[in-house]
């Protein structure tokens, strides 16, 4: 089916649900302007630049990433359950949902396109080194990679490395470098 | 079930496409995105579609080309029309002649395959919120055990991805008891069940013919798994 097929098909039920009382304009709205607006790997990005800054934070954020986030107060996407896996020089992780999309909606928001493709979901599992190589991002092979595929409620969410340069910024300087791609785990952050 | 979704470790499906590249926010690239996203989380919130779980299955059992060729929310169109149709709130006939009256050609591939039998399915109602459930059953595994993957498919729904049956790996994390998706989606009950994490290294998964240094960890049910010496 064409995107434009799709959308015609989607405005019906649009069209036939709202005449039933099951769906208003308001809730579209509502959706659409949270997910635009305010639902975004920015919120990620600032527990990433807690993390960095803050020692204790990144201790609770280890131990127990749905509690240490509260402090947030994020809306929408609900997390059941968030585990946040930190890159050491030893172990990149990357995030996968090979099953469906699973992705943590709070903190990173709308899963890229790439993301919930086949090619993606198929791949990562198998050959993440070469999938990760077409990001640009090359593991050395003496770290090891380990895969986090999302096939339950739990959701994951990386802790990149720091760059050695960043060193010393303020939180919210961190937030706006960290990329939504660093904390999936396709990519690693630059010394720039 | 053994689905086109079940993609972990297919082959064929070429490089990884980053469009746009370097998109950092993505939001809705489409309107009728988010009018999807809407109507999920109404029928959801409303119970006209009864779980999350059921949701998932739905997306499963659409037609499989579809599947690979509508993308990720031509997937949720497929789910959300055969969740209406099998609650009994439309008709696909309804359906086809509101898009057609609104221009959508005639002989389009329709990715819904409602199965019209709503009794293997969830009763109507709402059960929205967290999906972590009381449970007083003890947990059979210990973090450090390892565990041998079960090795036969499921008809139904399910979370054992087909590339990690048969598996041993080691239980890296217990985290509690969920509502367990292979009964819920199907109007069996919640089941309150446990959830651990299993890492596998991924000669274990795909044999001699893999990448150097990967391990692969999944969130796997109890009944998937049974202990094993080391």
């Amino acid at each position: 089916m064409s995107e434009t097929t799709a959308a015609i098909r989607a405005e019906a039920l649009e069209s036939l649900l709202t005449e039933r009382g099951l769906l208003s304009a308001e809730d579209v709205d509502a959706v659409i302007t949270r997910y635009n607006e305010r639902v975004g790997p920015m919120n990620g990005a600032r527990v990433v630049a807690r993390a960095w800054r803050d020692g204790d934070f990144k201790a609770r954020l280890l131990a127990d990433g749905s509690a240490a986030i509260a402090e947030f107060a994020f809306e929408g996407g609900q997390i059941d359950k968030l585990v946040v896996v930190e890159n050491t020089q030893q172990v990149h992780n990357v995030v996968v949902c090979t099953l469906c999309s699973c992705y943590p909606w709070a903190v990173l928001g709308l899963p890229p396109k790439w993301y919930k493709d086949p090619a993606y979901r198929s791949r990562i599992v198998r050959e993440p080194r070469k999938v990760l190589k077409e990001f640009g991002t090359e593991i050395p092979r003496e770290k090891k990679i380990r895969v986090w595929d999302s096939s339950a409620e739990v959701r994951y969410m990386v802790l990149p490395v720091q760059p050695q340069a960043w060193q010393g910024l303020a939180e919210a300087e961190l937030a706006r470098r960290v990329s939504r791609d660093s904390m999936i785990g396709v990519t690693v952050l630059d010394d720039v | 079930m053994d689905g086109i979704h079940d993609l972990g470790g297919k082959h064929g499906h070429g490089k990884v496409v980053d469009h746009p590249p370097g998109e950092r926010y993505p939001g809705f690239a489409q309107r009728w995105h988010g009018v999807m996203m809407a109507v999920v989380n109404k029928l959801l919130t409303t119970g006209v579609a009864p779980n999350v779980d059921y949701f998932r299955h739905a997306i499963e059992r659409i037609d499989p080309v579809s599947y690979l060729d509508d993308g990720y929310y031509g997937r949720w169109l497929g789910g959300v029309e055969t969740m209406l149709v099998e609650a009994g709130v439309l008709t696909q006939d309804e359906i086809s002649a509101r898009a057609g009256h609104l221009g959508a050609q005639a002989d389009t591939r329709i990715a819904a395959r409602p199965e019209g039998l709503r009794e293997q399915y969830p009763p109507p109602g709402a059960t929205t919120g967290h999906a972590g459930r009381e449970c007083t059953t003890p947990a059979l595994f210990n973090v450090g055990d390892w565990v041998v993957t079960t090795p036969t498919a499921v008809s139904g729904h399910t979370r054992l991805p087909g590339y990690a049956r048969a598996a041993r790996g080691q239980v890296v994390a217990w985290h509690n008891t969920w509502v367990f998706p292979d009964t819920n989606a199907h109007g069996r009950g919640e089941c309150a069940t446990h959830l651990y994490t299993v890492q596998f290294v991924a000669a274990e998964l795909w044999g001699a013919d893999t990448e150097p240094g990967v391990e692969v960890c999944l969130d796997l049910f109890e009944p998937y798994l049974e202990k094993i010496d080391e």
